[in-house]
């Protein structure tokens, strides 16, 4: 071939694979890269006390007004709370899943199946159904909590929370089990038949081969779980709406309220971005860790 | 009409030179074989052919036409590759079908064509089967009916048989000649293998370094080595190849090699004299040596080394006086000397070869 | 002794979990007042369907989940024909920038939907295309996910197809459709399982971009289901039980894809 017909052929290569790329790209610009960017204008700007007005330009004032507001920190204090009390219930539950149906024994399928089946529900369909335990009238949890018809569990601030993350845990744990499960599969078998013979019994061998095995599995889970965690709102929508009193107030519920009761995209937006820089923190300690598990594993 | 011509053929990756202008002609029904040893450039002058590799200059001509810019699929080729490059999620049928669906080959005619090809091949029962239930001798013949069955104008098979086992290749070496000879197909053969170049090939170029060593029938490579890199390539074991003074002694030209000289052809000599040269490399194949009894004239001495049996013949490798190896090749039927013994080796100089130990090139 | 006192752990749990699957399907097959009655009634002795008929016409379920149905097959089609048309680019093709829109298509998998959702309402809204199926189905059709997954797929195609397939006369577009998308099957498979059970759950994005039934889908539908039936607890539990079915089959159907998928997707978040 020669060199101008290659080049007229490269350029032709070229312009399919801009072609095939552009669909993709056009989406990403309207819907990530586009709103992505705006936050960071509507953050320096005001949003007016009434409609109709123009938004001002205040600088960096309403950052720092956010990001210093106790109504922030309680939010971003509630979301911790909420990630602290879903992702290691969900990891451990996950993992007692899944080392006690990992054997190959008689009928384990059928228990593999029951315990992924929750991935076959949504988050709306788990809050609906948990809601409706909960509830003070008609809800089991609270009957035999031995307390119908007192305060439910879901109007009382000190027990909303758990509420929503047993909720959440609960929805999860198909998610979890599948997960731990995966990663059970990855531990060689000659590792524990070697344990075995080293005379290391069930116990031993689960904190000493099982869980250092999955240590990959169990951190990935864990930042994996905190992102998602970070992002509930359907569950907290359908089940507290952020309240009683604030008390499940989480991020993402916050934001949704600023700009959709509140009308303030300028206070939605630096909570946003405070959201992007948590969630791209997470994800960076989970490249770096994995790096170096690869230059370990050379 | 189908011959494929190749004229100043270059191809340059940065400042590295894969091929350097190689000019050589494949004639209509021959197998040629481009052989080399990795590294050498024929893979790369191979997919110029086939128009998968864009050339730096040069030429290629199939028949009549010119190819520079004829894209591959309409250069008329059909190739082999050396993993099959079987579609593994079609059946054998669909696979061998699949050059002549995008050719609009209207359906009856492809089955036709494909059910010709299966035949030829013998894979008429497993055209149902993927590529995965095949053996590795059957994968290999799901390749070649693939390129068969477009009849195409010439082959371009990149070491087609490098995946079988040593045994299956030896047989698919017969198999493929027939059906080289059957087809009357032209084919460019590439191999690092100088077995299959030497039984296979009508005529065998030989490349190093993307340079074109010397084209010929296997015979003529063999007993004609251009130059010293063809010498000490083709043939096992390779060539002895032995650097010595060009002396004359009692008016004919000797090569004095040790306290040693060996009496040179004459037309070597003559050439190496027009060339000036001091020194010479002499090669001479070791069937072309012979262990023979002390006090033979024009003899060299040799302290033997080791001796390799190899049941139908042995191989006794010698070391010359000023270090340099001398192997010897003789039927099994004749007494091995012990290690360490003293021989005497005596060439037979109608059979020896000439080099320009700087070029390397032949002399006479 | 111990294999019974395995099997008594994971029946224990197995109950567990199940339960709050099991009680919603017997609440929706009991009368109300049987479902408030305490003790309460584990067991439908006598069950009622007429709750699904409800659910489906009264509560509008019919309608949301065929909203649903059409939503989620559009993010499923566009996102992974788009992921294969650009995965395909980044594997096969070369032009100049590869490597760096390559890095863009990852920078999005760092931008959490929530922290864009606001914008992009205001988006949808001004296009006209508040509730609308469009409107649900445009934010989410590229996927720099599928697109990493699918790439890695297509890399595993040996080079020496691609040649064969020049030689036999197909061109990249050919070659894509017919030699790298069946053989990246299994990944393209996992992929459009993970994009149906994400697209299907959805919760926020419908939310906010419907307020009537014409394209509402029927997770929001529960939430209102649950809102407006208090008194009829039965029907909500139907219109759960309704709204699960599409996923309870994905799960036992294409239980190998749905695990791929998920192990996979984890590595989104």
């Amino acid at each position: 071939m020669s060199a101008q017909r290659s080049a007229r052929r490269r350029a032709k290569d070229a312009l399919l694979g801009y072609a095939l790329v552009l669909p993709s790209l056009v989406v990403f610009g309207v819907f990530v890269f586009y709103p992505f960017v705006k936050n960071f204008s509507l953050a320096l700007h005001r949003t007016p006390p009434f409609p109709g007005l123009p938004k001002k330009y205040v600088g960096l004032d309403q950052v720092k007004d956010v990001l210093s507001s106790s109504e922030f920190h309680k939010s971003l204090r509630i979301t911790i709370e909420f990630v602290m009390l879903t992702v290691p219930v969900g990891i451990v539950l996950g993992l007692l899943l899944a080392v006690l149906a990992h054997k190959q024994l008689r009928g384990m399928g059928i228990y593999r199946t029951i315990f992924s089946s929750t991935v076959a529900t949504s988050v709306a369909a788990a809050s609906v159904i948990f809601w409706t335990l909960f509830n003070p009238q008609i809800g089991l949890v609270t009957y035999w909590m031995g307390r119908s018809g007192d305060l439910g569990v879901l109007e009382d601030p000190k027990t909303a929370l758990i509420a929503v993350a047993v909720t959440t845990v609960w929805q999860n744990i198909g998610l979890s089990f599948i997960l731990m499960s995966a990663g059970l599969q990855g531990v060689p078998d000659d590792l524990y038949e070697a344990a075995a013979v080293d005379g290391a019994d069930g116990a031993r061998r689960f904190w000493h081969v099982t869980l250092p095995m999955l240590s990959p599995t169990l951190f990935f889970s864990a930042v994996v779980g905190s992102i998602m965690a970070f992002q509930a709102f359907g569950q907290i929508d359908i089940l507290t709406r952020g309240g009683p009193d604030d008390a499940t107030n989480v991020l993402v519920y916050s934001i949704y309220e600023d700009v959709f009761r509140a009308g303030n995209d300028g206070v939605a937006a630096v909570k946003a971005i405070a959201l992007f820089v948590i969630v791209l923190i997470l994800t960076i300690v989970q490249l770096r860790v994995a790096e170096r598990r690869v230059s370990y594993a050379r | 009409m189908s011959g494929i011509t190749l004229s100043g053929v270059t191809k340059r990756f940065g400042d590295t030179i894969a091929v350097d202008d190689v000019s050589l002609t494949v004639d209509d029904h021959e197998l040629l074989v481009l052989l080399g040893p990795s590294g050498c450039g024929k893979s790369t002058l191979l997919r110029m052919i086939a128009g998968l590799e864009e050339m730096t200059a040069g030429e290629i001509r199939i028949g009549d036409r010119v190819v520079n810019d004829v894209e591959p699929k309409d250069r008329d080729l059909a190739m082999v590759f050396q993993s099959y490059a079987l579609y593994p999620h079609m059946t054998v049928r669909a696979n061998i079908e699949f050059p002549l669906r995008s050719r609009k080959v209207p359906k009856d005619q492809r089955a036709l064509q494909v059910a010709e090809a299966a035949e030829m091949l013998d894979l008429t029962d497993y055209l149902d089967r993927k590529p995965s239930q095949l053996s590795g001798g059957q994968r290999q013949r799901v390749a070649l009916a693939r390129a068969v069955v477009r009849r195409p104008a010439a082959f371009l098979m990149d070491e087609p048989l490098s995946n079988l086992d040593a045994k299956l290749r030896a047989a698919t070496r017969i198999e493929l000649v027939e059906l080289q000879r059957r087809l009357e197909a032209t084919i460019v053969y590439v191999t690092h293998d100088q077995v299959e170049a030497m039984t296979m090939g009508h005529r065998v170029a030989i490349l190093d370094r993307g340079v074109l060593q010397q084209l010929g029938s296997p015979q003529e490579v063999y007993d004609r080595p251009a130059n010293l890199f063809v010498a000490r390539f083709i043939g096992t074991p390779p060539m002895n190849t032995v650097r010595g003074r060009l002396e004359t002694a009692g008016g004919t030209p000797v090569v004095r090699i040790g306290a040693d000289g060996v009496e040179l052809p004459g037309a070597a000599a003559a050439a190496a004299a027009a060339d000036g040269l001091l020194e010479i490399v002499l090669g001479v194949r070791p069937e072309h040596v012979e262990i023979v009894t002390d006090g033979t004239p024009g003899a060299l001495t040799a302290t033997v080394e080791v001796v390799e049996h190899l049941g139908h013949e042995q191989h006794v490798v010698g070391r010359l006086g000023d270090g340099q190896l001398v192997t010897v090749r003789q039927g099994s039927h004749l007494p091995a000397p012990p290690a360490k013994s003293s021989v005497r080796l005596a060439v037979r100089v109608e059979h020896a070869h000439c080099f320009d130990p700087e070029t390397g090139a032949r002399l006479g | 002794m111990r294999l019974a006192g395995r099997y008594l752990l994971l029946s224990v749990l197995a109950l567990i979990v199940l339960f709050p699957i099991y009680i919603t399907v017997v609440n929706s097959l009991l009368r109300p007042d049987q479902i408030a009655s305490r003790p309460p009634g584990l067991f439908p002795t006598d069950p009622q369907w007429g709750a699904y008929k409800e659910a489906w016409e009264g509560g509008h379920i019919g309608r949301y989940m065929l909203n649903s149905a059409i939503v989620t097959t559009g993010i499923m089609v566009g996102q992974v024909l788009l992921a294969i048309l650009a995965a395909y680019a980044f594997a096969f093709l070369e032009f100049p920038g590869r490597g760096f829109l390559f890095v863009v298509f990852l920078t999005t998998m760092m931008i959490p939907f929530e922290v864009v959702f606001f914008t992009n309402y205001q988006t949808i809204a001004d296009l006209g295309l508040l509730n609308t199926y469009g409107g649900l189905i445009l934010p989410f059709l590229a996927t720099g996910f599928g697109a990493f997954l699918l790439r890695q797929a297509f890399l595993t195609v040996p080079g020496e197809l691609r040649d064969a397939a020049a030689l036999d006369g197909y061109g990249h577009w050919r070659f894509l459709w017919r030699v790298a998308v069946p053989l990246a099957r299994p990944t393209v498979a996992a992929l459009s399982v993970f994009a149906f059970l994400s697209a299907w759950g959805q919760y926020l994005w419908p939310l906010i971009v419907t307020d009537d039934d014409r394209a509402r889908t029927v997770q929001v539908g529960l939430a209102q289901l649950r809102r407006e039936a208090l008194n009829d607890i039965n029907v909500t539990f139907a219109g759960v039980v309704l709204a699960s079915i599409p996923l309870v089959i994905l799960l036992l159907a294409f239980q190998r894809q749905l695990v791929r998928g998920l192990t996979a997707g984890a590595v989104k978040g």
